[in-house]
């Protein structure tokens, strides 16, 4: 759920809900996720076996947790924790809304509101500086990682469950709370709201039109982003070398850059150098493949994978021509993971807020944009449909991939 | 007539020479191992002839058609080369029936062939699995039945049994071979696993740097390999300094008779297996030893021993209930000819 939807739930029900602390609830409960899963993770893949070793030489359970089971955790949530706070140091929305005076809605404000565009890259330079920090102790973290890597070969059994006993009503009451304060409170400002919102007069026309827009304008992003994502991904997945490896860390780079920086660039660029592009619907787009290159190249990359060149060179050898061996093997076995990947940008980029309000050509309103516009003059009832249509878009791809995995037979 | 012959072929990656002026001759009909330990220029040898590369140097050709040389470069769609790669690389999004009927023609297809191939690897009724269905050994076996299928001239193999377990490894190659056979194909078989070659092979061609280094059956490979490196690669070997004199050698296991016949100081070969092991001062022939390590394995026990002279010698026992604790005296005999290997190379 994009942090601009999740501020808008809480906002719109909790009177006064500005400033520091709510903020921080907010973000809290939209990034917990990146902490929660890599966490989750690394937990599954610790061997039983190292816990039953540290028991049998005398630590106690709360000593193994500590010594062995946490320190085989620690990378992933320290990597975890980096990323989130790359995350909340780009994020826009929910700052703007809550009225918290961070680094981009500062940059927004002197952009946007008082033309001040020295200020505005000083500002923005000093958050890309501290982007770039946080970015380099997440790499080396990740890099430490690799050497908690399994030691040795042989299957792992499966970890054994403990019973919690009377702590049992404590633990799934804090779980609860955790999805409430994630999930209940925004859908329940949405029920609340959409009643009233979608009955005002002409606001069906404009929910439409802003619909329309942000499909246009996302598809349009998708494509260019698949565009160059193509021959990266490919590069990557079949000829990994230095300049494979070089290209990949840029589109990292540029994906680890806040939305609004990336946005206020291409506004320079525009004015500067493509002054035809700007105002139009290509700077956007190209705004887009800057942030999310990375997915549509991960996307492609895992694609190729699952065609790897020993199918072809096999169907070479059964007397079968290169066009033919492209139609009958790599690409039935490609097309579903590209097809995939575009559909993950294409969401993504309707839900991408700060790039889109700094770029969109003037009086083209996208489902972001109205969501923003509406919230910010507290016209609540007017904002929620957006927020339902948008919570729906962000829960597709997670409901796709769900039922992927629980799937039974099917190929990983 | 063979099916394929290989010229002074060599290529290069980088620095690396893969293959170095490498030559072999395959018959058609027949099974041919091509053994090297890894990184001898086997795969590089096996992926030029199906195609995949292309050579620095030197000719490949399929029967009488040239198919890789200064000139011609003929693409691997059209040389009717199939390869079966290590992993079996089975198409994962077509059924066994699809895979195996991947290189036919719509004719082929009704004629039966799928069925007949599938039964030829004892895979009859498979033909609606798909891989990810299948165990290792059977999608090996498939991999074998899509590779036979279009009735290619030479089948590639590339070492298809390393992934599998030990157990199966010997029940896939048997049936593997007799599929083989029974369609008449003339198959390579790429493996840096000895006993895989020996016994799979009618031919047994050994690799080394690029180079071969050896062609001959089986049994030929084994017993009278063409220099020490051979001798030592593909078995166990007593490597012993001999003077010959024509159809015999004196060496510090006694006189022994020769193969081939040699004359001077040379290095002959005795193979584990062809030392007894006898009581100190039994015949009096024998050689005293002192045993150094017994390592029982169950079918068989190796024997490390050293002579008066400190010449390391190896036995191999087999239904031999004695054991034998380090420094025990015994006396050694050798039966069957010795192998006298030229001088000079390594």
């Amino acid at each position: 759920m994009p942090t601009y939807v999740a501020a808008f739930g809480w906002v719109s029900i909790v009177d006064g809900f500005h400033g520091f602390w709510p903020t921080a609830l907010v973000l809290t409960f939209c990034s917990y996720p990146y902490v929660y899963l890599p966490a989750a993770a690394a937990l599954i893949s610790v061997d039983p076996a190292t816990e039953e070793v540290s028991q049998s030489l005398g630590r106690g359970a709360w000593r193994t947790f500590t010594g062995v089971t946490l320190r085989q955790i620690r990378p992933a949530v320290v990597a975890g924790g980096l990323l989130v706070a790359l995350y909340v140091l780009s994020d826009f929305g929910a700052v703007a809304l809550l009225r918290v005076n961070t680094f981009t809605r500062a940059v927004f404000t002197s952009f946007d509101l008082g033309f001040d565009r020295t200020g505005a890259l000083v500002q923005a330079t000093a958050l890309v500086a501290v982007t770039l920090v946080i970015l380099g102790a997440e790499l080396a973290v990740r890099r430490h990682d690799t050497r908690y890597a399994k030691v040795g070969a042989g299957a792992r059994r499966p970890p054994h469950i403990l019973r919690l006993g009377p702590w049992r009503a404590p633990a799934l009451l804090a779980m609860a709370a955790v999805a409430a304060g994630s999930f209940a409170v925004p859908a329940a400002a949405l029920v609340h709201w959409t009643a009233e919102g979608v009955s005002r007069p002409g606001s069906l026309a404009e929910i439409a039109t802003a619909a329309g827009n942000s499909m246009g304008v996302s598809a349009l992003g998708a494509a260019l982003t698949m565009l160059l994502a193509l021959p990266i991904g490919l590069l990557a997945a079949r000829a990994p070398g230095p300049l494979a490896a070089v290209l990949d860390r840029l589109t990292y780079l540029t994906h680890a850059l806040p939305g609004l920086v990336v946005g206020l660039s291409l506004v320079f660029f525009g004015i500067n150098v493509a002054y035809p592009l700007y105002q139009t619907q290509w700077l956007l787009a190209l705004a887009y493949a800057t942030l999310f290159l990375p997915l549509a190249v991960g996307a492609v990359a895992a694609a190729a994978a699952q065609s790897p060149p020993s199918l072809e060179e096999a169907a070479r050898s059964l007397g079968r021509g290169p066009w033919t061996v492209l139609r009958t093997v790599t690409l039935p076995l490609t097309l579903p993971g590209i097809g995939a990947g575009a559909a993950l940008v294409f969401l993504t980029c309707m839900k991408e807020l700060p790039a889109t309000l700094l770029l969109r050509p003037t009086g083209m309103d996208t489902l972001a944009t109205e969501l923003w516009t509406h919230t910010s003059v507290a016209a609540y009832a007017a904002a929620s449909p957006y927020a339902a249509l948008l919570v729906l878009l962000s829960a597709a791809p997670v409901l796709v991939l769900a039922r992927r995995a629980l799937t039974p037979g099917g190929r990983p | 007539m063979n099916a394929l012959v290989v010229r002074a072929a060599h290529k290069a990656f980088g620095q690396v020479k893969a293959l170095d002026g490498a030559d072999l001759a395959v018959p058609g009909g027949t099974l041919t191992a091509v053994l090297g330990p890894s990184g001898c220029g086997k795969t590089t040898l096996l992926r030029c002839v199906a195609g995949f590369e292309r050579l620095d140097a030197g000719e490949i050709a399929l029967g009488d058609r040239p198919v890789s040389g200064p000139r011609a470069h003929v693409p691997a769609h059209r040389r009717g080369v199939a390869v079966v790669p290590q992993d079996g690389a089975l198409f994962p999004h077509l059924d066994v029936a699809g895979n195996v009927g991947y290189g036919l023609d719509a004719a082929a297809r009704r004629a039966g062939r799928i069925d007949e191939v599938l039964e030829l690897v004892g895979l009859a009724g498979y033909g609606s699995r798909l891989p990810h269905q299948l165990s290792g050994g059977q999608q090996q076996r498939v991999a074998v039945a899509r590779a036979l299928a279009p009735r290619p001239r030479l089948v590639l193999l590339d070492e298809p049994f390393s992934a599998l377990d030990a157990g199966l490894r010997a029940e896939v190659r048997a049936d593997v071979r007799a599929a083989l056979h029974a369609d008449g194909a003339t198959a390579v078989l790429v493996t840096h696993d000895q006993g895989e070659a020996l016994s799979m092979a009618d031919q047994v061609v050994v690799m080394h740097r690029g180079r071969v280094r050896q062609q001959g059956t089986p049994l030929q490979v084994y017993r009278t390999p063409a220099d020490p490196w051979v001798a030592a690669f593909v078995g166990d070997a007593v490597l012993l300094t001999a003077t010959a004199d024509g159809g015999g050698a004196r060496t510090p296991l006694g006189a022994l008779d020769l193969h081939q016949p040699c004359t001077g100081t040379t290095t002959v070969l005795v193979r584990p297996e062809q030392i007894r092991v006898l009581p100190p001062g039994d015949a009096a022939a024998a050689v005293p030893a002192t045993v150094r390590r017994h390592l029982f394995h169950g079918h068989d026990a190796v024997l490390d021993l050293t002579l008066d002279d400190g010449t390391p010698v190896t036995a191999r026992l087999l239904d031999d209930p004695r054991e034998f604790s380090p420094g025990t005296r015994v006396a050694l005999t050798v039966s069957g000819p010795a192998h006298a290997l030229p001088a000079g190379a390594e």
